[in-house]
This record gives C-alpha cells, structure tokens and sequence, in this order.
C-alpha cells in the first residue's frame, strides 16, 4: 500500500517536472550571459574589501558582511515564502536559535560547565554552525508541523505567535543574559584562520553564502522545487494528483529554517553578540521586506533586496534617528507600486531593451 | 481564595480589553479580507489620543472622547489611504504595508510625544476600590473596564443581528460580491466597518492607559496576544473572539500570578521567578498550539 503511494508520487513528480520545466537542451545564450554576469558580481565582492582596504573605509567591509549575512536568511525565507508561498511571518525565530547557538556553546566553552551536563562547549565554527543549523532545524519542524495544518491569515499569525513565543523564553532565561543578551567574548575558530580580522571573516561568510546560494539552485531547480512551485500555484490541484503536500512543505520550510540558522550562526558571530532582539517580530517583517523587495520566488532576488534594504537602513539611519519614520512610508509605496521587486525592475528594463 | 479571586477578575479585565481589539480585528478580515497588523497601532493612538486631552483638560470624559475620536479618524484615514489599495492583495501584501504603517506610527508618536512613557491618572470617579465580595475589594476603574467590555460585547451582538448596518456585515462576510451586485455601496460599508474597527482599539487603547503606562510598542504587545486570541476563537468570528479574549485573558494572568509561586517550590527563589515569567509569557502561545491540534479552525470557527 505504502509503496504503492510513494509509486504514484514519484510518477506525479516526474509528469509535473515535465509540465513545469522547459525542455533544457544544450546551454542558451541568455545562460551565459548570466553565468558570466554572476562571476562578475562575485569578483567584485572577492574585490571588495581589498577595495575597502586601499579606500581607507574599513567600515564597508562589515557592511558588506552583514548585507552576506542577511542575503542567506532572506534567501532561506524566500524558499518558504516566495518559492513554496509560505508566509511565515515567523522566521526571525530560527535565525535567533542559531545565533543562541553560538552564544550558549561558546559560554559553556568559556566556563568549561557541560551544557545539560553533557554537551560540553566548544568555539570551533564548523561544530557550532553545524548545530546551529540542526537546532533550528528542529525548531522549524516542530513550529512548521503545528503551523501547517492551518493555511492563509491564520498560518501568518502562528508563525508569527511562536517566534514571539521564543522570544519571551530567551528574554527569561537569565542564564543566558536574559533580556541583555549574550557576549560572544570571541569570534569562533575556523582551522588555522584569523576570524578577528574583518577581511578574513567577510570571505567565510562569502564563502558558505556561495555554497548556499548553490545548493538553492539545485533545490529551487529540482522537482522537489517544482512540486514546491506548484502547490504555492495550487494546493488542491497538487493534492488531487496525489502528492502529499504537507510533507513537501513541511520539508521546505524545515530546510528554510535550516538556511537561517545558519545565518543567525554567522550573525552571532560577527556581531560578537546575541540578544532576544534577534527573534523579534520586527526582525522577522525585515527579512519578509528583503524578499519582496529583491522579488520574491527569485534565486538572487532576495540577496539584492538584503543589500538594498540594508543599505538603505545604514544610509537613513546615519542621517536621522527617526528613519523608521522614512522607511515606513517607503515600504508601503514599494508594496502599493513596486509589486514584483528589484528584480521584477530589472525584468522590465531588460523588456524595454530588448525592445 | 481573596488572591484568586482578585486575579480571576484581573483576567476578565484583560479579557475583555482583548476582545474589544479582537472584535475590530475579526470584524475587519472577515469582511474585507484584510489582516491589518496596524490594528494595535490604532490602540495606542487611542491611548494617546486620550492621554494628550487628559494632560490639557485634565478631564477624563473629554479625553475619552479625545482618544475615541484619535482612533477612529485615524483609521478612517489609513483605510482611504493605504488599506483600500489592499483589499485584492494577497496577505503578504497586506502585512508587509501594514508592517510599514506600524514603523510610521511607533516614529510619528516619538517625534510627536518623546520615548518616556506618559502616566495617566484614574479618574476620582472611578478610584478607590470597592467590596465585591464579604472581605474582597476590587478596584473600582478595573470593574468599570469589565463593564464598558462587556457592554460593548452586547451592543455589538444585537448591531450584528438586528440592524441594517449589522445585516451588510453578516452578507458582506458572506459572499461579497452578492453585496456589491444588491446595489449596497461597498466603499462606503468598508470605511465603517475599518472605522468601527478602529473606534474599539481606540477605546481598549484609551481604558488600558491609565492602568499601563502609555508607550510606543503598546500597540505590538497587545496586537500579537490579539492574534493568538483570534486564532483560539477562530478566524472571522466575532463570538469567538469573545471567548477566545476570555480564555486567553483569565489564563494569562492566572498563569503570570501563581506560576512563579509553584515553581519556587521546586527550585530557588530568583531562578523560578525568572523562569515563571517566561513559562507563562509562553502559556498562552502553548495552548494556541494545543488548540490548533485539536481543532485547526479555531474553537468557534465563523460558517461560510
């Protein structure tokens, strides 16, 4: 019976792979162009703190750090919500859970007092991110299997009430700093590299944000992402040709919560500092804004709407202290106006040249 | 027993300050279709709205009226301005503009108002306490809360069910289109009801100032314990946003109360207060989960 099922399920995917996917033979030129055009964005941000270094603007550096940082949890959120149209209004809970990964790790490291008298801490950045990813991975699975039995505005708001859940235990566990948060005395190590450099941690998170960025690739182009793709256009329909779509969304949002705690990990890390203000709903509406605002359901969308959004706050936050004032307004005009984001922008320009 | 009942009453204050939100909430998505996240804004621009006429006039009854009359203009402007461009957006449309309003007003009431928090006093009306029971005073302005509350809860009953404003509510939440294809004026339903929306939140807003400190961020505190009573009572049903309110509001504070009391029990004294605190911060979002399990739509869900 069981086989049976997982038979007709594999036949499903392949019948919708194949209605959804354009037949790829051979490589389009418009690949190649964008294939160079990727190497180009990823010269220039090799280049960048080389750049920041002879400029004498060091602080450029950790800008782009944190625009890294952030393009890999919106584009985590962005496989719930733009690709799979999960609007999880939740997610800054996952990115929090990593970053008290590396905060609680890292103390029991410094104390050298077991965690629940067995996990003993450690500073070693492949071992804290690893469970940083695991932990929140758990956390997206028990939250995301609640959450999914319930659809539409209800969805937004249990996403959005267990974040707010983890954020009242952070704020009490005294332990961990409650409500001041955590001091991450030191960067994690990495073998043999000196992660206090700027420079040198900028190219860390550069690097795991590549292999990100690819194995999203893979994902989003894969019939796992098509499937997905599919029951964001229509659940029903995906139901009645028998996949099981609760397992599938399930997995992806699970895969999401993975992404950005993987991001909180990092964040924790550069930041050298950990508070409940990491799950807070309004960070959660910020990564939710970086995704619309690159285009939500695009690879790289997310990271351009990271960069623009995170730019824009440096940028009007340098120049009033009142830039919520701003920035409010300029998110309603995005949404009323401005639908498809930066890159649905670009998509327009690209029509317009193309004639 | 004088300790739970004191608490027990406590509860329904908060309850009923709940569901007057949750009401405007339910009403305002079950009929157009819209979560509007700003919704506790308009609460705290009540709050205020009323603070501001209480420190000029001094007078509790211009300055209800001051913080009533803040919320519902309020609403009513950014239901011409924004909401209405919404209504065929999907939801994240609708969040992500509302989240927007809500950086807008938090900055607005600081430049307008400052970060410190503004106390307002009850009125001499309503102070003291009074003896509910043989031996068991409860405040006077906490019972007044109850009883606007609860007023408020039948007068939005019998408008629901018994006037021509109340049958276009029942219709449009209904089937919509049947509405607008009958001839009703549909633009005009919207703005009233959003505005009725709003004059609730405004009147939580204004009757929670005097006994929390008026603040930018009262708003979001209260609008994500609002969603979690909507999402209990379910969806679009104002009835159970009533008892959603209830529930949430009695175990709350029952929970706030005695938890930290049980645990210390069990552990030393500091730690079970920190931990109390944080187990029944995260109470009601656990029995939101349990509901969920048991019944997905909310434990009245509204028909249609």
């Amino acid at each position: 019976m069981v086989e049976t099922t997982m038979v007709e399920t594999r036949m499903a995917d392949q019948s919708i792979a194949e209605t959804f996917a354009s037949p790829k033979t051979g490589v389009s030129q418009r690949d190649v162009v964008r294939f160079c055009l990727m190497l180009i964005v990823l010269a220039a941000l090799v280049a960048l703190p080389f750049a920041a270094r002879a400029l004498d603007a060091a602080n450029l550096t950790t800008l782009a750090t944190r625009i890294v940082i952030f393009a890999i949890a919106a584009a985590s959120l962005n496989l719930a919500l733009g690709v799979g149209g999960m609007v999880s209004f939740g997610h800054a809970a996952f990115f929090g859970i990593g970053g008290y990964v590396v905060g609680i790790l890292y103390q029991h490291f410094v104390s050298d007092e077991p965690l629940f008298g067995f996990i003993s801490g450690t500073n070693q950045l492949i071992i804290t991110a690893a469970a940083a990813i695991l932990v929140s991975g758990l956390a997206a699975a028990l939250f995301g299997a609640l959450s999914l039995r319930t659809s539409g505005v209800q969805f937004i708001m249990i996403t959005l009430a267990f974040a707010q859940m983890l954020f009242f235990l952070f704020v009490s566990l005294k332990a961990y700093g409650g409500d001041d948060g955590l001091i991450v005395r030191r960067r994690n190590v990495l073998f043999g590299l000196d992660t206090r450099d700027d420079a040198t941690f900028y190219f860390i998170c550069l690097a795991v944000a590549v292999a990100f960025f690819a194995l999203l690739h893979r994902i989003m182009r894969s019939r796992f992402g098509l499937v997905l793709g599919g029951i964001r256009q229509n659940e029903r329909r995906m139901a009645s040709i028998g996949i099981p779509t609760y397992s599938y969304q399930l997995a992806a949002f699970v895969i999401s919560g993975m992404g950005c705690g993987l991001a909180g990990a990092l964040m924790a890390n550069f930041a050298r500092f950990v508070s409940p203000d990491m799950l807070h709903w309004m960070q959660s509406g910020e990564l939710m804004i970086m995704v619309i605002l690159g285009g939500a359901g695009t690879l790289f969308g997310p990271a351009l709407g990271a960069a623009l959004w995170i730019i824009l706050e440096t940028s009007l936050a340098a120049w009033t202290e009142h830039w919520q004032f701003v920035l409010g307004p300029v998110i309603i005009l995005i949404i009323l106006f401005f639908r498809g984001g930066l890159q649905g922008i670009l998509t327009m320009i690209r029509g317009i040249a193309h004639g | 027993m004088t300790l739970v009942l004191e608490q027990l009453l406590n509860g329904v204050q908060l309850g009923v300050t709940l569901f007057l939100l949750a009401a405007g909430l339910t009403l305002i998505f079950g009929i157009m279709g819209v979560i509007n996240l700003a919704h506790g804004s308009l609460y705290m621009v009540g709050a205020y709205g009323a603070a501001l006429v209480a420190t000029k006039t001094g007078s509790f009854a211009l300055a209800a009226l001051g913080g009533l009359a803040a919320a519902a203009i309020t609403g009513m402007v950014i239901e011409f301005v924004v909401i209405r461009r919404l209504y065929a957006r999907d939801h994240l449309d609708q969040v992500l503009a509302t989240f927007g309003l809500i950086l807008f007003f938090n900055q607005a009431i600081v430049l307008l108002f400052g970060r410190q928090p503004i106390f307002i006093g009850i009125p001499p009306l309503l102070s003291g306490a009074v003896q509910v029971l043989p031996g068991v005073f409860y405040p006077v302005y906490r019972l007044a809360i109850i009883v606007v509350g609860i007023a408020v809860a039948c007068a939005l009953y019998l408008m629901i069910t018994h006037t021509r404003l109340g049958m276009l509510v029942r219709a449009g939440a209904t089937h919509r289109e049947m509405v607008r294809a009958l001839g009703v004026d549909i633009r005009v339903l919207y703005t009233t009801v959003f505005g009725l929306g709003a004059l609730l939140a405004g009147l939580a807003g204004l009757m929670a100032g005097p006994i929390l400190a008026v603040q930018v961020g009262m708003g979001e505190q209260i609008l994500i314990v609002t969603f979690v009573v909507v999402v209990i009572g379910g969806v679009g049903s104002v009835r159970g946003a009533f008892f959603g309110a209830l529930i949430v509001g009695v175990s709350d504070t029952l929970m706030r109360a005695f938890l930290p009391g049980l645990l210390r029990g069990m552990m030393t004294g500091s730690e079970a207060d920190a931990l109390g605190a944080g187990l029944s911060s995260m109470g009601i979002y656990l029995l939101m989960a349990i509901v969920l399990l048991v019944r997905p739509k909310g434990l009245f869900p509204a028909h249609g």
